[in-house]
């Protein structure tokens, strides 16, 4: 068990191609950090300078005080879970949990016995003689975990583990891991592309985008106050809302339509965020957007209708018994909009929308 | 395709059984040539039936047919071909085996290259480049010894061509599980490598052995001593008799027991064969 720290990390390749660009990241003992991105976004990049499988440009990686920059990936005291598995197909399942400790001098006696209690642990107990290739996928995962765990390595590290399983199976094994990383209290870098699996699994998520960092924080606080527009359109689903408007006084034009905001702020074009579940149907005598509806999403739980606002598309979440017209007017608690600069897309703190430390309180 | 026509079943049997007979009626007359005695075989063309000097024709060769041609007994040329076609056989994977490795998981200088220049040397057969090998084998004082007998034939792209793309099939991350669990380059080749490309390897051996085994013009160059002589070579020997008659049925029978050994590896590793050649273990 150990902290890790990423200082300063960039990874050019030859030809000049920045895949990663001075990331840092302080990363608690314990702590259990999710990278997530956009395929090509680094993540995987710099997961895999930490387990020493690609060298590092600049910068320097640290597990537990030691500079592991030079290191072979089996000296840095790592496990690491594929997402193809990359279990050895020719070995027993017993094999594949020992082949690290074999190679480590460990004696028979203890493998034996962490092997055991890893196969307990994930329940493969009863498959342990069995090859890989007669298990199925989840089965399979399971064994790559135990690889990961038998070692007691002071850092798991986690490659989108679970692209490979069926959309059920993903949701347990979710709940899986994040149960024995409680357990065992091991620090834990998990990359993944998917913003559900980021937000459920992290204590910490790093949101990246073209091998930068855009935004770090728990779960709720990227979602309530994500510090960009790239990271207010990857977390959460459906995607928020990201529409041109105006301020003007204590008002705001979106299309044709105008919202009252609760205080006033500067003029001008800014990018205004609105979460589909934030939107509700205006009541009789409110004023609001108007709403051209362009189709029907039935989740069961909730409506997601598709529209228009003005020549902008919307997307809004309603309760499941709502009827829904042709044209409906949509209303927001001023204090639920997200404001972001027109040009760079940073988030503006306007008075009137949710301030970091509000959302940090309500986390 | 899948038609299941009378006329049609009748016909492609009827191909079917021509091609069987066109590839299989030689080696039938070579088994009845052997079973005759030499004057019948004289007296005009082949009889199609087998004749009543099998075990005659047999024990002869085995015994003293060789001697009386100058030639060593028929087991000694049995167990030269055999351990040229067994040294052959190792030779060739362990030198590509580990040549395909070192071509797959390291990044040296020229590394491309080298596989390219490895890769042109499969267009030429070894009659292309027999006379600079020849040149080669003779200054290094190699003529008539097993080391000029089967290290010129070991070198093979081919076989390092097919564990190459064979290595390529299986995941980078297998590789980078084994360096995560602290397996070394060789401790991953041995630990890993070698026992997934087992199918392969057996299926190679089965094609290289016989390659190995069906020699004839390199040892027919480099072996003048009789006690290298395989049996190819003595085959070939006893048909070029100065004056008299050759012993054909002398020598069908044994060109007749040259070919088992071949015909029963295809058939005991048949299996393995083909398994190795059409699917991977992953």
């Amino acid at each position: 068990m150990a902290s890790i720290s990423i200082d300063k990390v960039s990874k050019i390749y030859t030809g000049g191609v920045k895949a990663v660009n001075s990331v840092s990241i302080d990363i608690a003992d314990g702590e259990f950090i999710v990278l997530v991105g956009p395929s090509g976004c680094g993540k995987s990049t710099l997961l895999r300078m930490v387990a020493g499988l690609e060298t590092i440009s600049e910068g320097e990686v640290s597990i537990g005080e030691r500079i592991v920059n030079r290191m072979e990936p089996a000296e840095r005291d790592i496990a690491m879970v594929f997402q193809n598995y990359a279990l050895y197909p020719h070995m027993t399942v017993y094999q594949n949990l020992a082949y690290g400790l074999k190679n480590r001098g460990t004696p028979k006696a203890e493998i034996d016995a962490r092997v055991a209690e890893a196969a307990r642990m994930l329940e493969i107990t009863q498959y342990l003689e069995r090859k890989p290739r007669a298990l199925s996928g989840g089965q399979r995962q399971r064994v790559a975990m135990g690889r990961a765990i038998v070692r007691k390595p002071a850092a798991f590290l986690f490659d989108e583990p679970l692209s490979n399983l069926d959309a059920k199976l993903r949701v347990s094994m979710r709940g899986e891991i994040k149960r024995l990383q409680r357990r065992l209290g091991t620090t834990s870098i998990y990359v993944t592309h998917d913003q559900l699996e980021a937000m459920t699994l992290a204590d910490r998520l790093v949101v990246l985008n073209g091998g930068e960092i855009e935004q770090i924080g728990s779960p709720l606080e990227v979602y309530h106050t994500p510090a960009s527009t790239f990271v207010a359109s990857f977390i959460g689903s459906p995607a928020m809302n990201l529409v041109r408007a105006e301020v003007q006084g204590s008002k705001l034009a979106i299309g044709s339509g105008q919202l009252d905001l609760s205080t006033t702020a500067p003029s001008g074009i800014v990018t205004v965020g609105l979460r589909a579940e934030d939107l509700r149907l205006a009541l009789a005598g409110e004023t609001g957007l108007p709403f051209r509806l362009d189709y029907i999403e039935e989740l069961g739980s909730q409506r997601l209708a598709h529209g228009f606002v003005g020549d902008q598309a919307l997307t809004a979440a309603f309760p499941a018994e709502t009827f829904l017209a042709e044209n409906l007017c949509l209303v927001i608690d001023p204090a639920r909009l997200h404001f972001f600069d027109a040009t760079s897309g940073k988030r503006l703190a306007l008075e009137g929308s949710r301030s970091p430390a509000r959302s940090v309180a309500s986390a | 395709m899948v038609e299941n026509r009378p006329l049609l079943n009748i016909l492609t049997h009827a191909f079917l059984l021509l091609g069987f007979a066109i590839v299989a009626l030689p080696v039938y007359v070579a088994v009845i040539a052997s079973t005759h005695d030499i004057a019948t075989l004289m007296s005009g063309p082949v009889p199609l039936w087998p004749g009543s000097h099998f075990i005659e024709n047999y024990t002869q060769i085995l015994t003293s047919a060789s001697a009386a041609n100058g030639l060593p007994n028929y087991s000694h040329m049995a167990l030269n071909s055999l351990i040229m076609a067994l040294v052959i056989t190792v030779g060739k994977i362990a030198i590509s085996i580990l040549s395909a490795f070192a071509i797959v998981y390291f990044r040296f200088p020229f590394r491309v290259l080298a596989f390219w220049i490895i890769f042109v040397t499969l267009m030429l057969p070894v009659e292309v480049r027999i006379m600079p090998t020849y040149k080669i084998v003779a200054d290094l004082g190699l003529l008539n010894s097993w080391a000029g007998l089967t290290i010129p034939l070991i070198a093979s792209a081919t076989a390092t061509f097919l564990f190459r793309q064979f290595f390529m099939t299986i995941p980078d991350e297998i590789l980078e599980a084994a360096r995560v669990d602290g397996a070394g380059p060789m401790k991953f080749f041995r630990d890993i490598l070698l026992p997934l490309s087992r199918t392969n390897i057996g299926a190679l051996s089965v094609i290289l052995f016989i390659y190995g085994w069906v020699q004839y013009l390199w040892p027919l160059l480099v072996t003048t001593d009789p006690g290298y002589y395989t049996l190819m070579m003595g085959m070939k020997r006893m048909v070029t008799v100065q004056d008299g008659v050759i012993q054909w049925n002398l020598v069908m029978a044994g060109a007749v027991l040259a070919m088992l050994p071949p015909i029963l590896i295809v058939i005991f590793m048949q299996r393995l064969f083909i398994r190795g050649l059409t699917e991977t273990e992953k």
